[in-house]
């Protein structure tokens, strides 16, 4: 068993620096995307409110697995092709966007009216108001659940296998195909993955425990 | 481009998608029961046991939440029979995987909604002369499944959307059912449309069921 995983190692190693890729992308990009659109869903007018929120609940409501599939299969036919790779970065980030949007929205929506309406007593610009004010306080809402949001983002990944995309999900199941070892390399894979993500876990705990000194 | 949309296909397949959506359901329901069967006894035996109980139970809850599914799913199927000989089909396997998967998530469901229980109810309990297990059924049970019930359909609401992944193992639930669609008349793009807008309508009919359900059993915050 130990031999089985030993030899598997490298190839898995460069599965996981694929699927590191692949999470980061995802989480730098609807991080960002999903924060303009955050606030879009709180301040911004109601058509395009309505927009955001139908986004949201649209995506939310698709299995990822679905979503991946669809944005590589079904985009070609409106002129969108893209690269397996591509296709599962945009469909996993679609995802994590809607999810970074509720958050978004959550932190902000808890931070109490009257800190807007005292932003607004002394003269802060809407831009000044949020980056001065809302924010900062919202940010002690928002990143603990965006950290752990993070591991579904390497969870997620996993699927992107099933498009070809070499993560680590597929090197585990290219080195079973060559030695037929499946338990042995699934436990490891396993393993890999648990250390990821319980450690993110942790961090998102440890910050929750530094905040919760904020009661809204 | 230039792609024509035909449809008539799918309608012609529309057995493998509509089969397909109720096996999902199917296997969503299965394993919610079974989860929440795991879940709440290892709640309760988290909140009760030693420390040695709750060490184990934690370990179960993070192994299985910081893994992502669709490993499992291979594990259970593919892995384990290699260790132990037992005998099962796709969909009993993936039964199985989901509701350890639910069963990870349920306990800190019910963990939490057990501690959420005010001590006086409990206290109250034991004045008037219940036993342990009366205590148990007639106070902490009903008072914490209204309190857990919004967290329980998200759940279900999610568990439901996780039955895609099935379609690995090739249970005939409804995204295999879109995917065989496309091997055998490759209309791909009408076969994920219509499978997508399945789990979309599927999904938010069962959302305003279960907030009606959630309703009508909320605690009266308001006397």
């Amino acid at each position: 068993m130990l031999d089985a995983m030993l030899y598997a190692l490298p190839f898995l190693m460069e599965g996981l620096w694929v699927t590191i890729e692949v999470s980061f992308l995802t989480v730098s990009i609807s991080l960002a995307v999903g924060v303009v659109l955050g606030v879009a869903l709180i301040y911004g007018p109601l058509p395009l409110r309505l927009l955001v929120r139908l986004f949201s609940d649209t995506i939310r409501g698709i299995p990822i697995l679905v979503l991946i599939f669809f944005v590589y299969y079904g985009f070609p036919a409106i002129g969108i092709d893209l690269a397996s790779f591509w296709a599962a970065v945009t469909a996993l980030t679609l995802f994590k966007t809607a999810q970074v949007i509720e958050y978004v929205r959550g932190a902000v929506q808890s931070i109490p009216q009257g800190q807007t309406e005292a932003a607004m007593a002394i003269g802060l610009t809407f831009r000044e108001r949020l980056t001065n004010v809302i924010f900062p306080q919202a940010m002690r809402r928002f990143l603990p659940p965006w950290i752990n949001g993070v591991t579904d983002a390497v969870k997620g990944s996993a699927l992107v296998s099933l498009l070809g995309v070499t993560d680590m999900m597929y090197s585990i199941n290219q080195v079973i195909g060559r030695t037929y070892e499946a338990l042995p390399l699934y436990i490891l894979g396993a393993a890999i993955y648990f250390i990821i993500n319980y450690s993110l876990s942790a961090l998102s705990r440890r910050l929750e425990r530094r905040f919760s000194f904020v009661q809204a | 481009m230039g792609y024509d949309l035909h449809f008539n296909v799918i309608w012609r397949n529309w057995d493998k998608l509509w089969g397909g959506l109720l096996l999902s359901l199917e296997l969503a329901v299965l394993s919610i029961g079974i989860g929440i069967v795991i879940g709440l006894t290892l709640a309760v035996a988290h909140v009760s046991g030693n420390r040695w109980v709750r060490g184990a139970i934690a370990t179960y809850v993070e192994a299985i939440r910081n893994v992502p599914l669709i490993l499992l799913v291979y594990l259970v199927f593919y892995g384990l029979p290699q260790a132990v000989d037992i005998r099962y089909g796709a969909t009993t396997s993936f039964v199985a995987t989901l509701s350890i998967y639910a069963g990870a998530y349920l306990v800190e469901v019910f963990r939490s909604g057990l501690e959420a229980i005010p001590q006086g109810q409990l206290d109250a309990g034991r004045a008037i002369g219940l036993t342990p297990w009366q205590r148990f059924a007639h106070v902490r049970l009903p008072a914490m499944t209204r309190i857990t019930l919004p967290a329980l359909s998200n759940t279900f609401i999610s568990l439901f959307k996780d039955t895609s992944v099935a379609s690995v193992i090739a249970v005939p639930e409804l995204t295999w059912g879109a995917q065989w669609i496309n091997l055998n008349t490759f209309r791909i793009v009408e076969a994920y449309l219509i499978a997508t807008a399945m789990y979309l309508v599927t999904g938010y009919v069962l959302l305003f069921l279960l907030r009606r359900l959630e309703r009508r059993f909320r605690i009266a915050r308001h006397a």
